[in-house]
């Protein structure tokens, strides 16, 4: 038995580490070279990314997903898994065979009220609550989506209703689908090169005949009539292509000069050459339209080998994104901090029936949270070579690096205590943030440029960084408070006995040091964080502090880690009010990161998030309720009861009067 | 009694409430800003004593919640007092000591921002060329002689004394200006509507013009814009009542004893002994996007007392300082013909930077010790 219990944790550690190991490995592309597709680099949001993000992205905006799947499974059925088309593929779909993509359930409305508007109660398919529909099935209702779209627009964000808001974005769903389809070639097109070819033939008598009519001469109807007609095509083509596909025609002098298929087709009228790239995407579609899978991939290749000369950065970047898209890093660090938690919660539980088991549960977690820490490391700094930016960029960066963080913090705690808590806090911690950074992904492209005044690598590695930890440590703080006044309510574990003998203390008074140690530090963090903010905003709008609300929501944390602080010198507080206080701190915290967004105004607000406000107040509500528990009086708490809860067998509890 | 008082400010309990007072204050004035903007709420909850509650249509005030100032001061007085009853010499405390004295730093020098910094605009087209910033907020009624070819004689009436009302006069004005109404925002029509009276005057642009006063404008995008009623007259005769407006793009012009002035409300102007010239404004966006990359103005800056003529690139997080005063890229026109550089002066700017060393030495020290300490209790265990 005792070998088993030394075995477990390596066991857990080993499987895990596999799986990252196998997702990390390279995958073979299929019969069709759709991979080497998705890395192709394009210009899109002012930067290089591959095919696979602009369809990753697009995906998530439409359907919040980031693949199609082809059959519904039930969600229990997990081990299941359905048919379904990546986004690199249902992005080939849509370019190359626009009529089969119309016909996979892309489109996500899930507000009833629009569905009913909209009549289309009985289409689409459902699961789980949410209903998804093809645009075929929009066919009827576009004109409709338009129009209510238009109208929803032209109101302000902030006095939107949520069925404005639903038709908006269902409305710019419908645009991005309609302009990805017309990013390569015309939706209606079969045949693009045919058409490129007949265009060029029509070009010198069609110019011709422009010409000739603006000098009042003698007109060529016919060849007029010929070229207008490709030339509009193409004019639409240009105007409606979502991301620029052709690379620029001469990178020596102007790198970020890419074009659309569309521009650089009307280019030949202006006499400047057909770019070659738009001759190797007709040949893609041509091929894939037919279902040649050779022939498609002979296409892909010889588009690279003509890349890979001039543009070996930006190919690069492709595939590095690509691959970054393809493991979904920070997906993987979820599965096992959910599951690491789930070992911290049971080395807790069994602590004082089977310390033996409790032990080792206690090492699987904390090797588990190592080893999310080392996956969430890494794809942090991924990122951050991809981006060529500090970790912190964006509300979404933000979850991930506070995560991290707290994650951080929690691995240190418990090799102080090794009681578990600091596993459990760093994997709920780690999973909670990963959570909130996936659905804020939802909002389409997490890695967007900075707009010019937040275009300062400086600030963003020094201040945002800094305010950043002051965020993780806070809700670390707070985070332990909720396991003191669950624990010690509910369990007898706060009277028992941690650390070597010698040194022993109870868990609560331990908790109260790990809450004031980072309580001192989350105080020290925010404040040179918030500091740092009001020399930046010097520097860059003239005031060091002028009471905007981001400001103020950091000013908020700072003072209230502060009065923390001063409370306990002052003897205010004990462990029990330090960590009320504490829990208050993470009501805080949550407004300043994300309830400040919500107010709409001042030069650092994102816009309003709906969705987000629900849980904001779903988590202050939680945090108000755990403190009205973590007031009530001392008699009602397990872990301060006289005589000792009868369920205890471990030799480590022992009885304890009343606090 | 002293006893009490001195204890009472000395006591860490004070620090407490005073620091939660200040967590609900910096909260509430954030919110209010969705309401009121946030100039106003600047100026009601944090650069102010008490806030105050009026009842619905009274011009009763009432204070309801200590103010910035209240709670800074107060603070303050706490963070002294408490020093000076605690300071023990020779315990090592200097790291909290310099913490404590960088943040009263850090609040004197905000006090002072407060007190003695002002704010300013200068619009420039491309090519333009001016020695003058102008308020984002207030107005002034200037009256410029223009006699002398050469040089301008400028009498600027403040907004303040407008709002008053009543006859202002000056030593080098030969006349009176009767405010006879003055509207700190307004609305003009050249038509008759609902809710405008017909502008009353006899001379200058002002007739068949009708007009409305309007409530303070609150959001930070907008602002006031103010018209009145003037009479210029000596103590023999009235010599026309004008219109005057923020909305009169062009000064009106008279004349009066020989003299040729000019009359105009205008944003406040503060003249300065050299000029910029913008030479270009550059807006630069991310390739394929309309997302803005780049704000940046090429000025020529000329002060001709010194001969200094030089180019300078003001661009974001990178001002232009020069002569006690700092330019930022602010703003710009839609057409991206034109840049509005915001023009601060704030002659205690680097007492933050200040605060913030001597916060930062007080925590290392603080850090410091403390790990003396733990370390030679370890060797000593």
């Amino acid at each position: 038995m005792k070998a088993f219990y030394k075995i477990l944790p390596w066991f857990f550690l080993g499987l895990f580490a596999t799986e990252i190991v196998v997702v990390m490995l390279p995958k073979p592309d299929g019969e069709l070279h759709a991979r080497d597709f998705g890395r192709l680099p394009v210009l899109l949001n002012g930067r290089i990314q591959p095919f696979d993000s602009v369809a990753r992205n697009a995906l998530l905006q439409i359907r919040s997903t980031g693949d199609v799947p082809l059959e519904e499974v039930p969600s229990w059925k997990f081990w299941h898994h359905p048919k379904k088309l990546s986004s690199t593929d249902w992005l080939l779909e849509t370019f190359f065979k626009p009529e089969v993509a119309d016909t996979r359930p892309t489109f996500l409305i899930h507000h009833p009220e629009l569905i009913s508007e909209l009549k289309l109660g009985d289409k689409g398919v459902e699961k789980s609550g949410l209903r998804y529909y093809t645009f075929e099935e929009l066919g009827p209702v576009l004109g409709e989506i338009g129009a209510q779209s238009r109208k929803a627009g032209e109101i302000e964000d902030a006095q939107r209703t949520t069925y404005q808001k639903q038709v908006l974005k269902l409305g710019n769903a419908v645009v991005l689908y309609q302009r990805l389809k017309n990013s390569l070639q015309p939706t209606e097109t079969h045949n693009f090169a045919g058409l490129i070819a007949e265009y060029q033939a029509a070009l010198p008598a069609g110019l011709a005949a422009f010409r000739a009519q603006q000098a009042g001469g003698t007109v060529d109807q016919d060849a007029l009539r010929k070229f207008a007609g490709l030339a509009q095509q193409f004019d639409a083509l240009a105007n409606m292509a979502y991301p620029l596909v052709i690379p620029p025609a001469d990178p020596a002098t102007d790198r970020q000069g890419w074009l659309n298929v569309g521009t650089s087709l009307i280019g030949a009228i202006q006499g400047r050459p057909i770019h070659p790239a738009v001759g190797h995407y007709a040949q893609m579609a041509e091929a894939y339209a037919h279902g040649n899978a050779a022939e498609f991939n002979r296409a892909v290749a010889e588009y690279q080998a003509w890349l890979a000369p001039q543009f070996a950065k930006e190919v690069g970047k492709g595939s590095s994104e690509y691959y970054f898209n393809r493991i979904k890093i920070f997906l993987h660090a979820t599965i096992i901090y959910i599951f690491a938690f789930v070992l911290a919660g049971g080395a807790l539980l069994t602590y004082g029936v089977s310390p033996n088991l409790s032990e080792s549960l206690r090492r699987s977690a904390y090797y588990l949270i190592a080893l999310a820490f080392v996956v969430h490391t890494f794809g942090l700094i991924y990122r951050m070579v991809l981006e060529g930016r500090p970790p912190v960029t964006n509300l979404y960066s933000s979850a991930i690096f506070i995560g991290w963080g707290a994650c951080g913090l929690g691995l240190v705690l418990e090799r102080v205590y090794k009681v578990g808590l600091g596993s459990a806090v760093a994997a709920l911690a780690g999973f909670v943030t990963l959570l909130i950074a996936h659905n804020l992904a939802l909002g389409g492209d997490t890695m967007e440029m900075m707009r010019a005044v937040l275009d300062t690598n400086f600030w963003l590695a020094t201040h945002v960084v800094v305010v950043t930890l002051g965020y993780a440590s806070t809700f670390v703080a707070g985070t332990l408070a909720m396991a003191y006044v669950i624990l010690g309510l509910f369990t007898p574990l706060l009277a028992a006995q941690v650390g070597k003998a010698g040194s022993a203390t109870k868990l609560g008074q331990a908790l109260g040091k790990m809450v004031y140690a980072i309580v001192c530090f989350a105080a020290l963090f925010s404040f040179t964080g918030t500091v740092l903010g009001g020399i930046w905003a010097d520097q860059s709008w003239g005031r060091f502090w002028g009471w905007d609300p981001k400001e103020n929501g950091a000013l908020l944390i700072v003072i209230w880690n502060v009065l923390i602080l001063h409370a306990r010198w002052g003897k205010l507080v004990a462990d029990r009010g330090l960590m009320n206080l504490a829990l208050f701190g993470n009501i805080v915290t949550a407004w300043s990161w994300f309830g400040v967004n919500m107010l709409g105004i001042g030069l650092h607000a994102y816009g309003f998030m709906d969705a987000a406000f629900k849980w904001l107040m779903l988590f202050n509500g939680s945090q108000v309720a755990l403190i009205v528990l973590g007031c009530l009086p001392l008699t009602l708490w397990k872990s301060f009861q006289t005589p000792p809860a009868p369920s205890s067998g471990g030799q480590k509890i022992s009885p304890v009067p009343a606090v | 009694m002293l006893d009490r008082l001195y204890k009472f400010f000395t006591s860490l309990r004070l620090t407490v409430v005073l620091l939660a007072v200040g967590l609900i204050l910096v909260f509430w004035g954030t919110i209010a800003q969705v309401n009121v903007g946030l100039y106003k709420a600047q100026n009601e909850f944090f650069r102010s004593f008490f806030i105050f509650w009026s009842p619905a249509g009274s011009s009763f005030r009432l204070p309801i919640f200590p103010g910035g100032y209240l709670v800074g001061g107060l603070l303050l007085i706490n963070l002294f007092s408490a020093h000076l009853r605690y300071y023990q010499p020779g315990k090592k405390k200097w790291g909290i000591v310099l913490i404590h004295l960088g943040v009263v730093l850090l609040l004197l020098g905000q006090l002072l921002t407060d007190v003695l910094s002002t704010e300013s605009m200068m619009h420039l087209r491309n090519g333009e060329t001016k020695n003058y910033s102008e308020a984002s907020m207030a107005y002034e009624l200037a009256i410029v002689d223009t006699t002398d070819p050469t040089r301008d004689q400028v009498v600027a009436i403040p907004s303040p004394l407008l709002t008053q009302g009543g006859d202002v006069t000056h030593a080098d004005l030969p006349f009176t200006v009767r405010v006879k109404t003055f509207h700190g925002n307004s609305s003009l029509t050249e038509k008759p509507a609902e809710g405008y009276t017909e502008v009353k005057v006899t001379a200058g642009v002002g007739s068949g013009i009708w007009w409305r006063a309007l409530p303070h404008v609150t959001k930070m995008d907008e602002r006031d814009m103010p018209s009145g009623i003037v009479e210029l007259l000596t103590p023999q005769a009235s010599f026309g009542t004008y219109l005057v407006s923020g909305f009169l793009s062009h000064p009106q012009e008279f004349k009066h004893n020989g003299r040729t002035y000019q009359l105009a409300l205008r944003p406040t102007r503060y003249y300065k002994p050299f000029n910029l010239h913008l030479v270009e404004f550059k807006h630069d966006r991310y390739a394929g996007t309309d997302i803005p990359k780049n704000f940046s103005s090429r000025v020529r800056l000329r002060q001709p007392d010194t001969g200094e003529d030089r180019e300078v690139l003001i661009y974001m997080n990178n001002p232009l300082r020069y002569a006690g005063e700092t330019f930022y890229q602010a703003s710009f026109d839609k057409d991206d013909q034109g840049t509005v550089l915001q023009v601060v002066h704030n002659p205690s700017w680097l007492t933050p930077y200040f605060a913030c060393v001597m916060v930062a030495a007080g925590m290392v020290l603080q850090f410091m010790t403390h790990l003396v300490r733990f370390a030679s209790k370890r060797k000593s265990a």
